[in-house]
Parts: structure tokens; C-alpha cells; sequence
């Protein structure tokens, strides 16, 4: 060990910024650039994995570094979510970063300095939130990754792109100024710390209809889990170029909502508290409704990335659902579902990107034949949707099995049942899309060939990790079985 | 020396630099002196904050006159915190003031304009310094009359008639607070503020006294712009000149805030207020103050204009903290005091500099100048999240007071309330980012336009930058009000 792992926490966040510096200065040499934001992508990988060891260990390094008023200090602890969190990310950011350079290249973007440089301050806010010691430095982080995705969402600069802005920052920013901050201050009020401690903080401190209000501040204050009805930002922000879609709108962004709130039921609430008290019912029923509903309007969306973006909005209701089943099973299937439903989703966006990218459709009518002239990237595609569906041997199917476990030993019938419902949807919209690509006739010749090589690599990557994690789950189990506690 | 006389060297020293720089020949050697004199002031009200941080208290007799007969200084925390404001704004302005002035006020007024300037510096610190009620009106006059000769300097023949009404609105605020002044000395006997503050108590229930803190409280509501007093204010910020705009919105208004808390807090005590309904009617004014200007805020088409009605919604806030007349308040009225200045004079000084370069702060005009302008634009992205209260910024610390202290009182109205208050400033100040950012409108492309130069861009963001270091450090802000509040509100726990 070189070196020690708070130095290690800094560098995490650290090393995105110094990629983005040096995208600044290497800016008039574009293959130096994008060489060096993929060396800084693996640097950062490296990083996390180095800490992962000592996670894994049962021991949580962590680094403050400066106090804002007494009691009040910007820290950063790393437990087991948020290594598994900050894995995900690291470990998707290289994937990424390739993608990013065959797709902005070969789509001939404009202003593609700005765009590394908000990617790169994106990716070091995730890597806060994921480390983030306190409910403080969570909300800073979860801001910043707010406001540095704008120019991103908005990068078309258009008029779509400002009106699908304003849907993107109205939401997400006044959800958590006018929600969030709101409830980490009542929290404060209440306990007079702001400390992710196991077991919870809040026990004793709050009950009856203040609990039910402060729990409804928490779970629509992160607008970025995207609970219906404040799930509109997450459609609105496809206008934004692929590779933002594929590693912040189905990665880093949206995750970061489900992890906070996971992170805030676990160590803020805890578990044990909700379950006594029993106020948070209400929240498995509208996280079942976002499931189903989501699902029947992604049945309709002929625009793969909309259709996409809304299986997205299902599929983090089912970490919420997961984590308000109350039970330490379901929470691993809910940690382990944040992993799975990053490599899947992944997948799928990189596929979409690689289809526009070679044959300029965005449609899912058109696809008709397309697995025979693109047949890597429908084979990937084919691989993440399966995963969404939640069969074997992928990586969706593990979440899935615990998430039923948990449910089950909660005798929690509505959320079996949305389970399974959801799952005949999933395979419902995911089906035909892999069906016309196989199966059907191509209706025209339009003679293009598969993506450009960093794109088909990136794909075959993401979704070579969806299988991975099914047949190798041990170090992503571990480490959402230490979040409770409970060893299955 | 300067220790014994550091209260009032505070005062005199731009006293005497405002002759001497009106006979100055050229503007350029004005602005010299009078920089020198606004950061000499500046290193001087550190180190009275540095004397008082402990919560000790200066007291400073003028001419060696021990009061109640002679004029005293009485510094403690609270107005040490308020005149290092004051002077700072006003150190960081010359700077700026320097390119922006040349550009808008003729060769021949500038040596005048920089001495109104001093004026205006000496009335604003002399009210902040004084302990002496009488000698408050003084310097208020002081202030009110330069201000109105600096506003009515603006370009626009629209600066007369804003400086004029001000005019008339400043002389009717004076002229009640005079009022309520001149019945106190015919109860008590006395103008010092510290003697009047134990007269008073055995006389409380007296209908003069009553009607003395009437009119006080309306002639600085008047002063501060209170809501719906504030009619005044956005003409007057409207069309002042560029840094005329940055230094009213972060001083004057906030040296009369101050008054309000002295003469409440120290003269007549809070019993005085939570006795009668007028607790309850500031809280009313300053909840319809922060929802109706912020409205009015949104549909502005000027930013000048929108940061103007933004600052009258912002006083709100201040007034809240006073309302409550609690410690955690009244921390949260200081704090957001000196952060609002932050706030609102990094982001005036940014559209200064954009009218520098196109001459006009019509947001429609600015389509697209972003690109163009990117530090400038960065700087009023920061400035705007500090008025939104993001955290990071001084503006989220303010919040955060605000939000505990209402939480304390248990009333959950005005926690709303100050949370609704800031999802309208993202509205109005999003307004301002999107027609920088976009360029959808395709009439007049910017692409003459250059960035503003580096005098106006380094203040703009050494105020940026204080909006950072005080979001992250509350040491000076929230340790220095809460060291005030102690002498403020002596009785509370």
C-alpha cells in the first residue's frame, strides 16, 4: 500500500479534475486529449480499486477536510454502498470515455472542450456523493453534479435543448433546495448532526405524521430517483448527446438519487425505526405505481432513447421499492440492483448511440433487420435488455432474486406482485425491439455497417460486465451484505 | 495612536479626502486618492473587528467630551461587522470603479463624482460608528444627499427623475426618523443611545415614546426599502451608474438594516416590539416582501432592474431574523446581511461589465454573450447560485440560519415561505443565465464583443470568490454575529 487510503479518498475526486485540466491544455491536440482522458479515467480506477481492499476489510477510511460552522464539516467516509457505488462509476467512466471519443467524433460535435470539462467535474461530484461522510458534503456533491450536467443536458443549444433544460434544472434544483435542504435542516433541528451513523440518527427523534413528512421531504427532495410524478427531468435530458445519457442519466446522475435515498433510509432512518414505526408504506405503493406506469409508457415510446430513459425511471423505483421493503435481503437486492441496472442500462444506451452514430436512426420502427449489419452491437443490446427483464445469467436476474427474497420474508404480497407484473412489462417492451432486429425482414438497403471501433469495444465491454456480475458476484455480494449486516 | 483613534479615524479619513478630491484636477488622480483613502479605511475596520471579535466594546468619546453631553463612538461586534462591510464594498468598488466611470461619467464631474463618493463612504460609516441617535440623522443626511447627486449622474435622462424620487422619499424617511428622535429627547433628556437604552424601560409604557418608536421604524423602514416602502429602490438602482448600482445595493440598504437593530435591540429593548403587534407586522411585510418582489423580480425585462427587486425581496429576509427577535434571528439578519452584499455587488459588478462592453442591461440584449464574455458569465453564474442559496456559497449559510431560526419558532409558514422564495430567485436568475448562455435569437450576434477588461473583472471576482470562502467559512460571518447578538439581546439564553 503507497499510499494511505485517505489520500487515496482525495485523489478519487481529485483525478477527474486533473483530467479536465489537461483537456483544457491539450485542447488544439485532440489525440493527446483524448488519449489523456482515457489515462486519467484508468488512474481513477485504479484509485478506487486500490480502496476497495480495505472496504472490504471492514474498515471505513475517512478525511475531513474543512468545517463550515461547528458541528457542520465537509468529510468524506467510505462504507460499503458507497464503494460499491464509486466502483460502478470508476469502473464505467473508462468504458465511457471511449465511447465518448468514437461517438463525439464521428458525430462531428461541436464545443467538445466544454463537454469533457462538465463530464470531468460531474464524474468527480459522483465520486463525492459515493464517498460523502456526512449529509452536508452529500447535498453539496449532489448539487454540483446538478448544475455541471446542465451544459451537458443543454449541450445542442438549441431550442429543445433550452426548453429541455429548463424541465432538467426547474426539477432537480428546486426538489432539492426546496425539499432536500429543507429536510437535512429539520434532521439537523432535530438531532444536531448530520453523520451517516448504522442504525440511523433519527430513531427517538421523530414519529407519527413528522416522520411521514420528513420521509416525503427525503424521497421528493432527490428528484434525481426520479419518483413519479417529479420524474420528468429524466426524459427531458435525452436531448443531450449519448454518451451523457449512457454514463450520467443511467449511471451517475439517476444513481445518485437511489443511493442517497438508500444511504438516508440505512443510516439516517434506519431500518429497524421505519419498520416500528411504520410510516413508510405509503412509499412501496408509489414506488410499485412509478414501476407499472413507467413501464406502460415505455411500452409506447417509439423513440428508443424516450423508451429507454422511461425503463430507467421503472427500474430505479425498484431500488426504492426494494429498500421501503424494509428487510435486509431486499436492501443487498436493492445495493446489488444499483450495479446491475448501471451495467445493463449502460449497454442499451451505448447501443442506441452506436445505431445512431452508423445508421442515424432514433427510432424503434426502423430497426427492422439492423442485427444483421450491426450484429456487436445487437448482440450487446440483446444482453442488456435480457438484464432488464431480470433473467439468468445476467446480472438483473441476481438483484431481481433478492429483492423477491426480501419480499417474501416480509410477507410483502403488493410488492411480489409488482415485481412480477413488472417483469412481464419489461419483457413486453424489450422483446420486440430485439425481435424486429433478428428476426425481421429489413425494410430497405441503406447500406451502412456496424459503429466506429471505440464504440463496438465500449459495448462489448459494459456488456460483458452485465454477464460478469452474474457468474462472479462475490466482491459486489459483499459488500451489500456488510450494509446490514445480514449474511444470506 | 491609531488604536486610541481608530474608531474615528474610520470616519474622518474619508471625510477629509472628499474636499481634497473635488478640487483634484483630473478624475484619474481622484480615483487614485480616494482608492487610497476606501482601502486604508478597509485595513482600519479589520482590525476594529479584530479589537471587538472577543465581544469587548469600544467606547470612544469625541473631543474628549465624556457623554452623554459629548458625542460617543460605541463600537461593539455589530457594527464593527456592518462598517468592515461597508468599507470593504467600498474598497473593492474604486478598483472597479476606475474603468466604469471613465465610460460613463463626463471627464469634467468625474473629480465631483469621486467626491460624492467619499461622502457618501463617510455618511454610511459615521452611521455604523456612532453611538449618539442624533448623530445617526447626521450622518444619514450625509449619505442620503451624496447618493442622490451620484444616482442622478446616470446616462439616462430617466436618472434625474429616479434620483428625485428618492429624493422625496429619503426626506420624508428622514424626516420621521428626526421626529421620533426629537420626542425621545423630550422624554429622556438624551441622545446617546447607550443612556437611552436605560431610560426608556421605565417610561415604555408612555404614549410618546410609543409614537417616538413609530416614526423611527417608518423613516428607516423608508431608508431600507421594507416592502411597500420600497418604491424608490429599483428606479434608483436602476439607473444610478454602474458602480453606484454595486455600492448602494451592498451598503446602504444594509447600514439601515443595522439602524433597525440597534434602535429595536439596544434603545428600546424587544420587549418594546413583542408587546405591541409590530413583530407580527414585519414578519407579514417581510413574507408578502419576499413573494411579491420576487414575482415583480421574475417579470422584469432589465437585470438591473430584476436584481433591484431581487434586493427589496432580499431585505425581507433580513427583516425576518428582526421579526422573530430571537438569537438564532437576529444571527441570521447579520449574516445574511453581509453575504447579501457578497452577493448582490459580485453580481451587479458583473452587469456592469457587460453594459461596459454593450452598453445596455436589457436582457434581451444579451443573447448568447456567454461565449463571449465567459468570465464574466461564470462570474454571475456563482453570484446568482449564492442568491439562490446553493450550498458551497455564502447565500446557502444564510439560508441555513434563516430556515433554523424559523424552524425554532415553530412556524412553518415562513419556513416555506423563505424556501418559496428561493425557487423564484432560480426563475429570475436563470432568466439572466439562459439569454447568456443561448443564442436562439439570431437579430445581433455579439461578435464584436470582447471580454470585459481586467479592472472590472478582477473585483467582480475577488467578491466571487468571497461568495466561495464564506459559504465554506463561517468563522468571520456567523462567529462575529453571533458575538453581537450576545450584547444584542443581553436577556435572551
Amino acid at each position: 500500500m503507497g499510499m494511505a487510503s485517505e489520500q487515496l479518498i482525495i485523489l478519487a475526486m481529485l483525478l477527474p479534475l486533473v483530467g479536465a485540466v489537461l483537456i483544457v491544455v491539450f485542447d488544439k491536440q485532440p489525440n493527446l486529449r483524448d488519449s489523456l482522458s482515457v489515462i486519467t479515467s484508468l488512474a481513477l480506477l485504479a484509485t478506487v480499486l486500490s480502496l476497495l481492499p480495505i472496504v472490504l476489510a471492514g474498515d471505513q477510511p475517512s478525511v475531513m477536510l474543512l468545517e463550515i460552522a461547528p458541528g457542520l464539516p465537509i468529510k468524506f467516509e467510505l462504507e460499503p454502498l458507497g464503494m460499491l457505488f464509486a466502483c460502478v462509476a470508476a469502473l464505467l467512466w473508462p468504458v465511457n470515455t471511449l465511447y465518448s471519443i468514437g461517438y463525439m467524433r464521428g458525430n462531428n460535435e461541436q464545443h467538445q472542450t466544454r463537454f469533457y470539462i462538465c463530464f470531468a467535474i460531474a464524474l468527480c461530484s459522483t465520486m463525492g456523493i459515493a464517498m460523502a461522510g456526512n449529509l452536508l458534503t452529500l447535498f453539496i456533491c449532489y448539487e454540483i453534479l446538478t448544475l455541471s450536467t446542465y451544459p451537458l443536458v443543454t449541450h445542442k443549444g438549441d431550442e429543445a435543448a433550452l426548453k429541455a433544460g429548463r424541465v432538467y434544472l426547474g426539477i432537480l434544483l428546486s426538489t432539492s433546495i426546496g425539499l432536500f435542504m429543507l429536510a437535512i435542516l429539520w434532521t439537523w433541528y432535530l438531532t444536531g448532526t448530520l453523520d451517516f451513523k448504522a442504525g440511523g440518527i433519527l430513531a427517538g427523534n421523530v414519529a407519527g405524521p413528522e416522520l411521514i413528512i420528513l420521509l416525503f421531504l427525503y424521497i421528493y427532495g432527490i428528484g434525481k430517483a426520479a419518483l413519479m410524478p417529479m420524474h420528468r427531468w429524466l426524459p427531458a435530458a435525452m436531448v443531450a448527446p449519448t454518451p451523457v445519457s449512457a454514463l450520467l442519466h443511467a449511471v451517475a446522475v439517476v444513481k445518485a438519487g437511489v443511493f442517497s435515498i438508500v444511504k438516508i433510509v440505512v443510516y439516517i432512518f434506519g431500518l429497524d425505526m421505519l419498520k416500528l414505526s411504520a410510516g413508510a408504506d405509503w412509499i412501496l405503493w408509489l414506488a410499485g405505481l412509478t414501476i407499472l406506469i413507467a413501464s406502460m409508457i415505455a411500452l409506447r415510446q417509439d423513440n428508443l432513447k424516450r423508451r429507454l430513459a422511461y425503463s430507467t425511471i421503472s427500474q430505479l423505483s425498484y431500488v426504492i421499492l426494494a429498500v421501503f421493503i424494509l428487510a435486509p435481503l431486499s436492501t443487498v437486492g436493492a445495493a446489488l440492483h444499483i450495479a446491475a441496472h448501471a451495467f445493463g442500462k449502460i449497454t442499451l444506451f451505448f447501443a442506441a448511440g452506436s445505431i445512431y452514430t452508423a445508421a442515424h436512426k432514433t427510432n424503434i420502427s426502423q430497426l427492422n433487420g439492423i442485427g444483421y449489419r450491426m450484429p456487436w452491437t445487437m448482440t450487446a443490446f440483446s444482453i442488456g435488455a435480457i438484464s432488464m427483464i431480470g433473467l439468468p445469467p445476467t446480472a438483473g436476474f441476481l438483484s431481481k432474486w433478492y429483492m423477491l427474497m426480501g419480499a417474501f420474508q416480509e410477507q410483502q404480497v403488493i410488492a411480489v406482485l409488482v415485481i412480477i407484473a413488472s417483469t412481464l412489462l419489461n419483457a413486453a417492451y424489450f422483446i420486440p425491439i430485439i425481435y424486429a432486429a433478428w428476426i425481421k425482414q429489413p425494410d430497405q438497403d441503406s447500406g451502412h455497417g456496424e459503429a466506429p471501433w471505440p464504440i463496438v469495444i465500449a459495448l462489448m465491454i459494459t456488456a460483458s460486465l452485465t454477464l460478469a456480475l452474474f457468474f462472479f458476484p462475490e466482491v459486489p455480494l459483499q459488500l451489500a451484505t456488510s450494509l446490514t449486516g445480514v449474511h444470506p | 495612536m491609531i488604536d486610541t483613534h481608530l474608531s474615528l479615524l474610520i470616519v474622518v479619513l474619508p471625510l477629509l479626502a472628499a474636499p481634497l478630491v473635488a478640487i483634484l484636477p483630473s478624475g484619474r488622480f481622484a480615483w487614485g486618492v480616494s482608492s487610497v483613502v476606501a482601502a486604508a479605511t478597509f485595513v482600519l475596520a479589520w482590525m476594529q473587528l479584530v479589537n471587538v471579535s472577543t465581544g469587548n466594546i469600544i467606547s470612544y468619546e469625541l473631543g474628549g467630551w465624556a457623554p452623554p453631553w459629548g458625542i460617543e463612538y460605541r463600537i461593539d461586534a455589530a457594527n464593527a461587522l456592518v462598517a468592515l462591510i461597508v468599507a470593504g464594498i467600498a474598497a473593492i468598488t474604486l478598483p472597479y470603479a476606475l474603468r466604469s466611470v471613465e465610460q460613463e461619467i463626463p471627464t469634467r464631474q468625474q473629480p465631483l463624482f469621486y467626491s460624492a463618493f467619499m461622502l457618501c463612504l463617510t455618511g454610511l460609516l459615521g452611521i455604523t460608528q456612532t453611538g449618539d441617535i442624533f448623530n445617526v440623522f447626521v450622518f444619514l443626511e450625509i449619505s442620503s444627499l451624496s447618493t442622490y447627486a451620484l444616482i442622478s449622474l446616470g446616462r439616462k435622462r430617466q436618472a434625474l427623475t429616479a434620483a428625485y424620487q428618492y429624493l422625496i422619499m429619503g426626506t420624508i424617511g428622514a424626516t420621521f426618523f428626526l421626529i421620533g428622535v426629537g420626542l425621545l429627547y423630550a422624554m429622556t433628556g438624551t441622545l446617546n443611545m447607550n443612556d437611552l437604552s436605560q431610560r426608556i424601560p421605565d417610561l415604555v409604557e408612555h404614549r410618546t415614546i410609543q409614537t417616538a418608536f413609530a416614526f423611527i421604524m417608518v423613516g428607516f423602514a423608508l431608508k431600507l426599502a421594507l416592502f411597500p416602502l420600497h418604491l424608490w429602490l429599483p428606479n434608483a438602482y436602476t439607473y444610478a451608474p454602474s458602480v453606484i448600482t454595486v455600492f448602494l445595493a451592498s451598503t446602504a440598504t444594509k447600514v439601515a438594516v443595522y439602524v433597525m437593530l440597534r434602535v429595536i435591540f439596544t434603545v428600546f429593548g424587544f420587549s418594546v416590539i413583542e408587546d405591541t403587534p409590530t413583530d407580527e407586522l414585519f414578519l407579514l411585510l417581510c413574507v408578502a416582501g419576499i413573494l411579491i418582489m420576487s414575482f415583480y423580480a421574475i417579470n422584469q425585462r432589465d437585470s438591473k432592474r430584476l436584481l433591484a427587486y431581487s434586493s427589496v425581496a432580499q431585505i425581507g429576509y433580513m427583516m425576518l431574523g428582526i421579526g422573530f427577535g430571537s438569537m438564532l434571528g437576529v444571527t441570521a439578519t447579520l449574516v445574511h446581511l453581509f453575504n447579501h452584499a457578497l452577493m448582490k455587488g459580485a453580481l451587479f459588478m458583473a452587469i456592469g461589465a457587460i453594459v461596459y462592453r454593450i452598453g445596455s442591461s436589457r436582457i434581451d440584449d444579451f443573447a448568447g454573450l456567454g461565449k463571449q464574455m465567459p468570465w464574466t458569465f461564470a462570474a454571475i453564474i456563482i453570484g446568482g447560485l449564492s442568491l439562490i442559496g446553493v450550498p458551497g456559497t455564502a447565500g446557502f449559510i444564510s439560508k441555513w440560519y434563516l430556515v433554523l431560526a424559523a424552524m425554532e419558532q415553530q412556524n412553518w409558514l415562513i419556513v416555506a415561505v423563505i424556501l418559496i422564495g428561493s425557487l423564484m430567485a432560480i426563475v429570475y436568475v436563470w432568466k439572466i443565465i439562459e439569454a447568456l448562455y443561448f443564442n436562439t435569437a439570431t437579430e445581433q450576434p455579439h461578435t464584436a464583443v470582447k471580454e470585459a477588461p481586467l479592472m472590472l473583472l478582477i473585483p467582480t471576482w475577488v467578491l466571487v470568490l468571497a461568495n466561495i470562502y464564506f459559504g465554506l467559512n463561517t468563522e468571520l460571518t456567523v462567529g462575529t454575529a453571533e458575538t453581537a447578538v450576545k450584547l444584542l439581546l443581553p436577556g435572551a439564553n
